[in-house]
């Protein structure tokens, strides 16, 4: 890989083009849809309502219940439709990840549903998801203290780049994948996992790549939420 | 020392509104450190040293005091069941909802029967949101005919307005009796012509109830749509 040029480009702090938009969803309680490269998520959220199985009530508080999904046709190879091991662990990851800023008390005994599908994937999903899911709570009018937003930083050969696509996930030279999720306002990371090999100073220096990042993140949905009641 | 964003402006969970200790955060607000922060989106509003949120979207969260519009889901031993718009249905007690003397085994339904709607006020709703009803009082009774329509509930003081500035005009254009429920539950009854037009005017409500000077754009809505005619 050439010095500071990366397979399509980008500098190595430069984010894809993004697009965000919200209520996008019209049977929704609150949607939102979030595109960053050729990535894009589409979230709904509907309640608080009813929770069955009964077992998983909570008088105290309502819980939040996630789901991922990668539509069959979001990628080159075609995605066995219904769930599986990584969309079970992706919407486990989502909702530890949304959970913190939430606040259900009002609303006990219930569930909030979120339903994230990926329309098109092209690495950086489960990031797009959240970012996408965060935005769609916020518009459903649910007590949030902040907004969540998250991006993948990563090792590509040696360089340490953020918002990783495809292409340089799978680049030959070896690749480290770092999906990072926080809170804008505080910079609490709620989400942070690591799939390859890195070094100490490297996470370091990737994790504030990846909150720069984030804050970048954070005035589109700004922007986004804003300019749906205009 | 002071606000960090004007009044009326909408604002994202997270955002800073007011900065020192000279405001108190109130509902859909709150501080940290010497901050105050939205938890919600919505528009800002101040009353005199208290910041709140008014929620753009939502759903209806019920208190005690509220006079709510519902449907009869069920009929049970002891009263009926009323779906009232949150995840859980409220109770009508027997005693709650009639003063007739009912004898044992009688059939409940010729009070109120499936379906039914009714104006109900909630009595008591307990932190777990357990809800009770009553229609005994002034206003509460079952509806009968007319149309239903839903508002955003965060929105009902808007469609009502100021000592119920809005909601009289509407009627007094369209000649229709409405009834506003704080879970957002519209009734409106009059004639069939004057009844759309008082659906379309409430939907405009809703729509733009974070837009200023609305009263005035429904003034001119609803004489416009009486000089047409």
């Amino acid at each position: 890989m050439a010095k500071n040029k990366r397979i399509d480009g980008r500098k190595i702090d430069e984010l894809r083009e993004m697009e965000a938009k919200v209520g996008v969803v019209k049977r929704a309680d609150g949607s939102a849809m979030f595109r960053i490269g050729k990535t894009k998520a589409i979230a709904s959220v509907y309640g608080p309502k009813a929770l069955h199985p009964t077992f998983m009530r909570n008088p105290q508080t309502g819980i939040l219940r996630c789901n991922y999904n990668m539509m069959s046709f979001s990628t080159g190879e075609r995605v066995r439709p219904g769930p599986s091991r990584r969309s079970k662990e992706i919407s486990l990851v989502t909702e530890n990840s949304l959970a913190p800023v939430l606040d259900l008390k009002e609303f006990p005994n219930t569930v909030v549903d979120i339903f994230i599908e990926m329309t098109q994937a092209d690495a950086g999903t489960r990031c797009a998801g959240i970012t996408a899911a965060a935005m769609a709570l916020a518009d459903a009018g649910l007590i949030m203290k902040d907004l969540v937003s998250a991006i993948s930083v990563g090792k590509v050969g040696k360089e340490i780049v953020v918002d990783l696509d495809k292409e340089e996930e799978d680049f030959e030279g070896g690749s480290t994948d770092i999906p990072i999720a926080m809170t804008p306002r505080d910079g609490n990371i709620t989400l942070l996992q690591l799939d390859g090999e890195m070094s100490k100073d490297e996470l370091v220096k990737a994790i504030e790549l990846g909150k720069e990042a984030c804050m970048k993140i954070f005035e589109l949905q700004k922007k986004a939420l804003k300019e749906n009641y205009k | 020392m002071a606000l960090l964003i004007n009044e009326k402006t909408i604002v994202v969970p997270g955002e800073e509104i007011a900065e020192g200790m000279d405001f108190l955060p109130a509902k859909g607000t709150y501080r940290q450190n010497d901050k105050i922060i939205a938890s919600q989106l919505g528009l800002v509003n101040v009353n005199g040293r208290l910041i709140r949120i008014i929620p753009l979207n939502g759903r209806y969260i019920p208190k005690a005091g509220d006079t709510v519009i519902g449907k009869v889901v069920n009929i049970g031993l002891n009263g009926w069941t009323i779906d009232i718009g949150y995840a859980y249905e409220a109770n009508l007690t027997l005693k709650e909802g009639t003063t007739d003397f009912v004898e044992r085994g009688e059939d409940y339904s010729k009070y109120y029967d499936f379906n039914d709607i009714v104006v109900a006020k909630l009595l008591n709703v307990n932190r777990a949101k357990f809800m009770d009803l009553t229609t005994k009082g002034p206003g509460l009774r079952k509806l009968r005919g007319g149309r239903i329509i839903n508002v955003t509930p965060s929105k009902v003081p808007r469609v009502i307005g100021k000592q119920g500035s809005m909601i009289t005009l509407v009627k007094e254009a369209t000649q229709c009796r409405i009834t506003v429920g704080q879970n957002g539950v519209v009734w409106i009854q009059g004639e069939p012509d004057q009844e759309t037009k008082a659906v379309e005017a409430i939907r405009m409500i809703d729509e733009k109830a974070h837009i200023e000077g609305l009263t005035d754009e429904m003034k001119k809505f609803l004489e416009g749509k009486n000089g047409k005619k």
